[in-house]
Formats: structure tokens, C-alpha cells, sequence
């Protein structure tokens, strides 16, 4: 399929993106935004409605990502998707730049809707932009990326509730199921599972599918639901596309030396 | 020299109510949510209204904050309303980072501030309210003293473009501001020249009253209200307090970060003089009646007036 192709090399780039970028800054998370950039790729390259040249295009689909330590994989993506230029991103974690350690958005990146790092808040602002856009009979959809150990955090099922209350159908939800937070595995910090059901239950359409998969990615965007909000349990490898750090947690918040970059390359090229 | 007229005693959060009311109707772009009390906060007229702009949250102000960031997003003007303490510490990282940070334009309404909310307790008395939403970059700070300042805050916030905290309460209290309201002016309510009092809130009453039974003690006070406590108006305070060389400050809040410090940092900075802070000092609040609890605080008009005294002192001595 030659639109899955595309979007591997797209997600390819992206990695390559946030390997220089991580190897720059000296710091930042490098698994979680490996683990997404498939997810990122498909988004930006192939779902959602938006425009680079006018990243305050009223009607665009928006991206509202939760997370905000995998800032890497969405600086990429933006300069992927030409927001800026790429070489902007050697100015990550730096003093003065516009792409902060996690996304702030008084800093004036274009394409950042919202600041994040502190977990637990983006699925309630997805639902009030969501709310909006069924108010006034929108025809778009609101992303949300949030992280598996994120929803260990009480205000994510506050958000979770209101969207099925609301049946916002407009809304879909993409949990990074990568089953590991910074303590550890999930189900050994605080156990999340059976996931599925608790999202069934506060009224959500849950599709499972492999999120470094572009081709399972798009055909689980296809199968949203019309009537209720739709969760996309993503299961993801952190650090997924570097062999060597795959499910390696100790790798969520460390940057490449140089060393480490180069042969981190290296792996790109020959793996995809 | 009284520059007020008293009309009919009237809640504050009525005031508010009525002006969400109305700026329903002048602009579809206003639309209100509410955490469970809805008839507390008095947004039942606009809710009756426009069902379709109202949204009712559910016990959960974390997400109700969240939503109206979404909201802002998408280009509307929210106003969110509940309690004050569950508008501002159950959700001090929401309004931060959702909210202030990311530059939205989110009105938090919050009712029931201080210790006028009476019989609930200290549970419900947020007296730090202020001091957190001050410490906020990028936060504007408004503290109404009756209906009419509670109605055109209201209003005037709308059409302000960024976050803002107003603050106002529960028990109907006498209604005396002037029908002009602009945000970052203080407002000289009388004129006088021995001592400076700067009131916000319910306490502005109790300022106005003590004024008048220091006349009978022969000096005069001047009053300024400072509904707006950030962005603070400087030259009204330094001139009036220039003018009568002592200040003191009243406020139904906490001394650790409220208007008081607001002025004494500014006094501190640029005009040093004797200064008399009234406000609630470092403790919890209680069940009780409203006026029974502001003088059990020591923040009803006989303390204020004590105040003055000691201020007017220290200037002399």
C-alpha cells in the first residue's frame, strides 16, 4: 500500500527528528516519543484536517496532547509537517527557544494548542472543544493522546465521563499503551487493567490495535463510532524502531550521547 | 467627603447571575458551566435561557476548568462557576497549566469566598483564594464589594481578553458602588486626609462605616475601594496615601498574600509609611453568622477603626 509506505518513511523522519533533537537538548524523554511516532505520522500525514501554513485555521482538527514529555515526537511532526523549520529543533530544552521541555504555549510555537506536562488535563479540554464543535455543528473530530500511566490520574475519568455523558462522538481518544510508566510496569505501580472495559463502561467505543502499525492505525481511525466517543487502545514498544531500547524503561527520560545517536541512526535505516 | 449614595442591600452573586444573564443575550459567544450549583451561583436565569450554551459538569471542577480551556480553544468565552475554594485550590494546577500558561480566555466565577459564608465552616471558607491567584502569572484578580461592582465586573470581564479570578460571596450586603466599573481602577469612595484605607470586598462596608465613626473622633478618612487586586492600581493608593502619610488595608481573606501585601509592597518599594493590615491571621475559619464571624476575626468596622487609630498614631509619633 503505497499511503503506508509514505507514512512509514514519514514516521521514520519523525524518529530521526527526535533523535537529533533529544541528542542536542542533552535531556528529554526519548521512549515515549519513538513508541508515538507512527501514531503522529498517521495523524498529521494522513487523519486529521489541518493546515500548517495557517495553524490558526478555525475550523482544523485538533491535536490536544496530554502528555506533554513526548514534546519531541510533536516538535518533529510540526516541522515535518512544515509549522517551522527543522533546524529549529536543535533549539529544544534550550534557553530562549520556542520548543520548551514540555509544550508551552505562551511560547508561540505554532500548531501547540495547549501547554501540558502536569498529567491528567487534556481529554477535559478535548471535551470542551469537542462540546463546541457539536454546539455550533462542526463536522470535525478532536484528538487526544494520552498516556497509559496517566490514567492513573482522577481527572481523566472526570473527562471520560462527561464525553460519554455528552456522547461526543466528534472525540477520539488514543491511549499510548505502552504498559510501562517511570516506576515501572503499569500493572505493578497501579494496575490499569481490564483498560477496555473501564472505558466501555463510562461510555466510550474501544478498538484495539498495534500502534507502531500504520495500517492498523488508519483502519482503526475508520472505525469510529457516530454515536459515542471512541477510544483507541494503541499499543505501542517505547522506544519502538531502535531494537536496542525497545521496552527498556529506563530509557523514558534519557537523551542519545553522541555515540548513542549515531548508532541509533544507524538502526533507523536498516530496520524500515 | 462620601462619594457614594446606599441603595437596597443585595447579594453579590446575584449581581453576577443577572450580568451572565445579560451578556447571554448580547453575545452568543458566552457560555457558562457549572459544577452541581447551579442555583448558588445564581445561573439559573441564564441556563433557563440558553439551554444550549449552559453546561452543567457534574461534582467535578478539575474537568469543568479543563473543558472551559477547551471551550476558549474553540473561540468562546466560558465562564465557570462554583465556590470560590473549589474554584480555586481543588484546581490550582488546572487554571495553571490549562489555563494560564496556555494563554485562555477563561473567566473563573467564584462565590462564597471568605468567612460571610457563615454556617458551612472552614471547609468552605477559602481565605487563600487570593494569595494563590495573585502568585499566578498571567492572572487577573478581581474582588467585588456589592451587586452593582459584582454586575459590571461581570460584564467588564467579558469583554477583557484572558483568565481572570472574581471573587465574590454569599450574604446580601448594602449596595453603594458607583455604576461605572473599570478593571484596574480603584475607587474613592470618600475623601479624606488623616488616614489612607484601602478595602476590597465585603470589607469595603465595614471601611466605609469605620470612616464614619472616625469623624466623630474627629479625623477623616479617605476610602479606596481595590476591586482589582492584579494588576494593582499604584497611583491611586500612592497618592491618596501621600496625602494622608498612614494606610490601612482590609480584606476578608488572609494577611499571608492578600491586598495587604499587595500594598505593602508597593508602599515598601516606593513610598514607606505606617501601615495597619486587617485580615485574617494565619488561621482557619468557622461555623457561625457572617457578621458574628468577621468580628471574631477581627475584621468587622470596630477593628478597622482601632486600626486607624494606631495608624494615625504611628504617623504622629
Amino acid at each position: 500500500m503505497k499511503e503506508a509506505l509514505f507514512l512509514i518513511k514519514k514516521a521514520r523522519e519523525i524518529r530521526k527528528s527526535v533523535i537529533l533533537s533529544l541528542n542536542a537538548a542533552g535531556s528529554g524523554h526519548l521512549g515515549g516519543s519513538l513508541g508515538l511516532a507512527d501514531v503522529f505520522s498517521v495523524l498529521y500525514f494522513h487523519e486529521m484536517k489541518h493546515k500548517p501554513e495557517q495553524p490558526d485555521w478555525l475550523d482544523r482538527e485538533r491535536l490536544i496532547l496530554s502528555i506533554g514529555h513526548v514534546a519531541p515526537v510533536l516538535y518533529a511532526t510540526l516541522a515535518e509537517s512544515g509549522y517551522f523549520d527543522k533546524e529549529e529543533l536543535l533549539t529544544l530544552r534550550k534557553l530562549g527557544t520556542r520548543l520548551q521541555g514540555h509544550p508551552g504555549r505562551d511560547h508561540g510555537l505554532p500548531g501547540v494548542e495547549l501547554s501540558a506536562g502536569s498529567l491528567g488535563q487534556g481529554l477535559g479540554v478535548a471535551v470542551g472543544i469537542a462540546l463546541m464543535d457539536q454546539h455550533e455543528k462542526k463536522d470535525k473530530r478532536t484528538f487526544c493522546i494520552m498516556g497509559d500511566g496517566e490514567l492513573q490520574e482522577g481527572s481523566v475519568w472526570e473527562a471520560a465521563m462527561s464525553a460519554g455523558h455528552y456522547k461526543l462522538h466528534n472525540i477520539i481518544g488514543i491511549v499510548d499503551r505502552n504498559n510501562v510508566q517511570i516506576d515501572g510496569k503499569t500493572e505493578d505501580v497501579m494496575s490499569l487493567e481490564p483498560l477496555a472495559d473501564k472505558w466501555r463502561s463510562f461510555g466510550w467505543h474501544v478498538l484495539e490495535c498495534n500502534g507502531n502499525d500504520v495500517e492498523e492505525l488508519i483502519q482503526a481511525f475508520a472505525h469510529k463510532s457516530d454515536e459515542k466517543p471512541t477510544l483507541i487502545l494503541a499499543h505501542t514498544k517505547m522506544g519502538c524502531g531502535i531494537p536496542e531500547i525497545e521496552n527498556d524503561y529506563t530509557w523514558h527520560g534519557k537523551a542519545p550521547n553522541g555515540e548513542e545517536m549515531e548508532r541509533f541512526l544507524g538502526m533507523l535505516v536498516k530496520n524500515r | 467627603m462620601k462619594q457614594f449614595e446606599v441603595r437596597q442591600r443585595k447579594d453579590t452573586r446575584s449581581g453576577f447571575g443577572d450580568a451572565l444573564y445579560e451578556l447571554g443575550k448580547e453575545s452568543d459567544k458566552v457560555v457558562a458551566l457549572c459544577a452541581d450549583l447551579t442555583g448558588s451561583l445564581k445561573m439559573d436565569a441564564f441556563k433557563k435561557e440558553f439551554p444550549d450554551r449552559f453546561f452543567q459538569t457534574g461534582i467535578a471542577e478539575a474537568n469543568m476548568i479543563g473543558m472551559a480551556a477547551g471551550m476558549a480553544t474553540a473561540g468562546l468565552i466560558p465562564f465557570t462557576g462554583t465556590f470560590a475554594n473549589f474554584s480555586t485550590g481543588r484546581v490550582y494546577d488546572q487554571i495553571r497549566q490549562s489555563v494560564a500558561y496556555s494563554e485562555k480566555n477563561v473567566k473563573i466565577c467564584a462565590s462564597h469566598s471568605g468567612l460571610t459564608l457563615g454556617e458551612d465552616g472552614a471547609t468552605h471558607q477559602v481565605l487563600e483564594d487570593i494569595a494563590m491567584m495573585r502568585a499566578m502569572p498571567n492572572m487577573t484578580v478581581i474582588n467585588t464589594c456589592d451587586y452593582t461592582q459584582t454586575f459590571l465586573a461581570t460584564k467588564a470581564i467579558a469583554n477583557f481578553n484572558g483568565p481572570v479570578y472574581l471573587r465574590f460571596g454569599r450574604p446580601a450586603v448594602p449596595d453603594f458602588s458607583p455604576q461605572n466599573f473599570e478593571i484596574g481602577k480603584g475607587v474613592l469612595l470618600n475623601e479624606g486626609n488623616d488616614v489612607c484605607i484601602i478595602a476590597t470586598g465585603h470589607l469595603v462596608w465595614e471601611a466605609l462605616q469605620a470612616a464614619e465613626q472616625l469623624e466623630q473622633k474627629g479625623y477623616s478618612a479617605e476610602v479606596i475601594n481595590i476591586h482589582t487586586i492584579k494588576p494593582l492600581d499604584e497611583d491611586i493608593i500612592l497618592k491618596s496615601a501621600a496625602k494622608c502619610r498612614c494606610v490601612v488595608t482590609a480584606e476578608e481573606h488572609e494577611l499571608n498574600g492578600g491586598l495587604g501585601e499587595a500594598v505593602a509592597s508597593l508602599l515598601g518599594r516606593k513610598l514607606p509609611l505606617p501601615l495597619e493590615m486587617i485580615g485574617v491571621n494565619d488561621s482557619f475559619g468557622e461555623s457561625g453568622k457572617p457578621m458574628e464571624l468577621l468580628e471574631k476575626y477581627g475584621l468587622g468596622a470596630s477593628n478597622i477603626l482601632e486600626a486607624t487609630l494606631r495608624a494615625v498614631e504611628r504617623r504622629t509619633a
